[in-house]
């Protein structure tokens, strides 16, 4: 009954996107309120009935209920519940039921905050959002139907791959879609745009924040996705450049450079263009990421069982919103209003160079990605593009970008100083030259690539907080009035600091761990003790665990520093009968920023066991400087001028504090 | 400055970056990418040794041994040709005699890879796709039962 229940929501919701795609488009042309204000009652009303569906399969899942194929193919009676819960979207036809739901739920945010939207450009704004709702509905019904039927049902699950039963599933696909799905708004705004025609200043404020939301899940999604792979996976990488991760890369990517040039957009007026074009293509690239997951082209964690129809009708969505989105931009992009032009040494020239490093190297990343598909497709040649393509062409890219990232908030608006800039960066060029020198000088000369590194991370760190200080006065004027300063700047300004901040961590983290980690594989026997980087490793010796749905062997080490104990490090490995798989559980010791990292191999009879064992300096920086860009992105989120809802001051005098 | 000459700097400077993006990825394409090859195919084409190549089939039923310092020895084989493989440190989970296996690596003189990396698949429905597509060149792939499943 429940299934039934919650096929038949899905279809109801199917009938209210069909309704909502053509009825407030007439009405936004026939400037019919009635017919405009259906869209924000029929948006809600999706939102309910998707949340049916969605619930009525976690209830299948949670209530083991074997006789559905998907809860049969990925749940088991043993898990844990709240892996019952997760592998609802640990499968191809649960995790797009998660997709549409978050779409549908957009939508529902949009009908409730955007009161303060001219009623045609929400009504259009909602059509839109609804077109690429009904389609996924539709791709669900007729090819991944969640509440499929077996006849008879059998006794017991084939269990979730044991990979995924880890709680990272409950957390990094749905930030994943939040950001994904999130990028929609902005692309069915450029869209509505380009169909009235109109687009100004206040366009921008209002994209401004349903974009940087969806950036901020998207930044903590990779993130998460990135610290699940470093410990899950074994061996203490944090990034694959798989065509996976690429996916989810790419829209990162799109979806920064947009938040920028829609801040030129709202400020100035100008870049108008570009920035519908930009929201078209990062919510592309968050199709293609669907696509490349979810169609089979790929093989890897992420693509679960597929079946070729599939791929087709994701490829039909694919063309028809990329193809028809780029089609309307080229056909009505000129009815637009250009914007200004400015000079290239400027905030907005720097905001442009922002955009145009960003997007090259988004498309350094395409190319990569996409490449070996169609060679394969067109020579039948399989080839990897991995790590080093990446790090040749992405790297020097974003090594750019960095450099001049801290001039961009120090130059004003229209006309900047560049040699005012420069000069008020002295300290971070002071900063970063000492510290590459003093690394240079401790690492010698045989990597020059890392002091490097470092030093460019120390100087974006210093340069992200210039700004703050030049304008709080800080070391220049009394503690009171600096305080007093800080408190009226705005929200926005701490959240670039933040936000740039943020990535120079990351860089920090990226540059140690990868150049002053050491690694030892080793076999070890019971008693035996290994030394890496001023660590003591001793085995004690390894013991059967049972748990829910498997058994655990799990070994224990006592780890010393300096002669001291500082605790136990106790990997595993798992071996689930149901799949006959066996998952590896690696130990992490945090030491400040820093990581131990174990992770266990084969046993042999005469007790030893071969072994992984990491130090990773400052490796939890990298992730830690997502998490400080996310926050950068929240205190942006919370500023006045731009929260959900606020009433628009319309004002686009340039005598606007610029920050 | 003129609007022509604004104009100018920002196409240019697009320009400028686009060409530079151009030729890292056509210098990173020339040297980074590996292929990949099937056994057959290895014996077929002589590669120069110390080419980056990946190989994929089976790990051939026997040829497992393990030395000291967990070094392996095994060939990867696709029921026509054999290429022995070379490789120090922890092999996958699923690495296991007569299972799928991609191994990633330096071409030796005498035909033998030196690997670096080692894969087997991941679960037991999943070959990697390339193993499949080594084993179905080679005529050696079955349709149906448990393979056919793990090309799904």
């Amino acid at each position: 009954m429940i299934p039934e229940l919650g096929h038949y929501a899905l279809v109801l919701a199917l009938a209210l996107g069909l309704v909502q795609s053509v009825v407030p488009l007439i009405g936004a042309r026939r400037r019919d309120t009635a017919l405009m204000r259906l869209a924000s009652s029929t948006a809600r009303m999706q939102c309910a009935f998707v949340w049916i569906a969605f619930l009525a399969l976690v209830l299948c899942y949670v209530g083991s209920d074997f006789s559905l194929r998907t809860v049969y193919e990925n749940s088991h009676s043993q898990m844990p519940l709240i892996y019952k819960i997760t592998s609802v979207w640990g499968n191809h036809e649960g995790s797009m039921l998660l997709w549409v739901l978050i779409l549908s739920l957009f939508g529902a945010w949009v009908a409730a905050f955007g009161g303060n939207l001219p009623a045609t450009l929400k009504a259009n704004v909602l059509a839109v959002q609804s077109w690429i709702a009904s389609a996924f509905y539709l791709f669900i019904l007729l090819t991944s139907n969640p509440f499929l039927r077996l006849q008879p049902a059998p006794f017991e699950g084939r269990d979730l791959n044991p990979i995924l039963q880890d709680p990272g599933l409950a957390i990094h696909p749905p930030l994943l879609y939040l950001g994904y799905v999130g990028f929609s708004i902005a692309f069915s705004f450029a869209i509505a745009a380009l169909i009235e025609g109109k687009i100004d200043a206040a366009w921008a404020r209002w994209v401004r924040p349903w974009t940087l939301a969806a950036w901020m899940f998207l930044t903590l999604g990779i993130a998460m996705g990135s610290y699940w792979a470093y410990y899950t996976l074994g061996w203490g990488g944090f990034w694959f450049w798989d065509p996976v991760e690429n996916a989810s890369l790419m829209p990162w990517l799109a979806g920064t450079a947009l938040l920028h040039s829609a801040v030129v957009m709202e400020k100035r007026n100008a870049l108008k263009i570009w920035t519908i074009l930009l929201a078209i293509l990062t919510f592309s690239l968050s199709l293609i990421g669907t696509f490349l997951v979810r169609s089979g082209v790929l093989t890897s964690v992420h693509s679960f069982a597929n079946d070729p129809r599939r791929g087709i009708f994701i490829l039909a969505i694919l063309v028809l919103f990329i193809g028809g989105g780029l089609t309307l931009f080229a056909a009505r992009a000129s009815v637009l209003k250009q914007g200004g032009l400015f000079a290239p040494i400027s905030r907005e020239g720097a905001l442009v160079f922002n955009n145009l490093f960003l997007t090259t190297a988004c498309l350094t990343v395409l190319t990569g990605t996409l490449y070996p598909l169609a060679l394969e497709a067109l020579t039948g040649a399989k080839i990897t593009v991995g790590g080093p393509f990446f790090n040749l062409t992405f790297g020097p890219l974003i090594v750019a970008l960095m450099v001049v990232m801290p001039f961009g908030p120090l130059l004003a608006w229209k006309r900047g100083d560049l040699l005012g800039a420069a000069q008020r960066l002295l300290a971070a060029f002071a900063v970063g030259l000492a510290v590459a020198a003093i690394t240079l000088a401790i690492e010698g000369t045989h990597s020059v690539l890392a002091p490097f590194g470092v030093g460019l991370a120390f100087y974006v760190m210093v340069g992200s907080l210039t700004d703050l200080a030049e304008r709080t006065g800080l070391l220049r004027t009394p503690l009171g009035t600096v305080r007093a300063r800080a408190a009226g700047l705005p929200r926005s300004a701490w959240g670039t600091a933040a936000a740039h901040f943020g990535i120079a961590l990351t860089l920090l983290g990226i540059v140690c761990a990868g150049t002053w980690g050491s690694e030892l594989i080793v076999e070890v026997k019971p008693g035996q003790t290994i030394s890496l980087s001023g660590y003591d490793l001793t085995y004690a010796g390894v013991k059967q665990e049972p748990g829910p749905n498997y058994s655990a062997l799990v070994g224990t080490f006592i780890v010393r520093s300096g002669g001291v104990a500082v605790g136990l490090m106790q990997p595993s490995k798992r071996t689930f009968a149901t799949r006959a798989m066996t998952t590896n559980e690696a130990a992490l010791m945090t030491r400040g920023a820093s990581q131990l990292y174990l992770s266990l191999g084969d046993s042999k009879p005469d007790g030893s066991i071969a072994i992984r064992f990491y130090y990773k300096p400052l490796v939890m920086l990298i992730w830690l400087g997502a998490v400080v860009m996310m926050l950068g992105g929240a205190l942006s989120l919370s500023d006045r001028r731009l929260r959900i809802g606020a009433p628009k001051p319309a004002t686009k005098s340039s005598l606007q504090p610029a920050e | 400055m003129t609007r022509k000459q604004r104009r100018l700097i920002l196409i240019g400077s697009s320009l400028a970056v686009l060409t530079a993006a151009v030729g890292l990825v056509l210098s990173a394409m020339s040297s980074s990418i590996v292929f990949f090859q099937s056994p057959s195919d290895l014996a077929e084409h002589h590669l120069a040794p110390g080419t980056r190549i990946r190989v994929g089939g089976l790990v051939k039923p026997g040829s497992v041994e393990r030395g000291d310092n967990l070094r392996v020895r095994f060939e990867v084989t696709d029921g026509k040709h054999d290429i022995p493989v070379r490789y120090q440190g922890i092999v996958p989970d699923l690495f296991r005699e007569g299972q799928g296996v991609v191994a990633e690596g330096k071409l030796e003189a005498g035909g033998s890879i030196d690997a670096d990396t080692v894969l087997a698949k991941h679960d037991e429905r999943y070959m990697p796709k390339e193993v499949v597509e080594a084993l179905k060149r080679s005529g050696r792939w079955q349709e149906g039962g448990e393979q056919a499943g793990a090309a799904k």
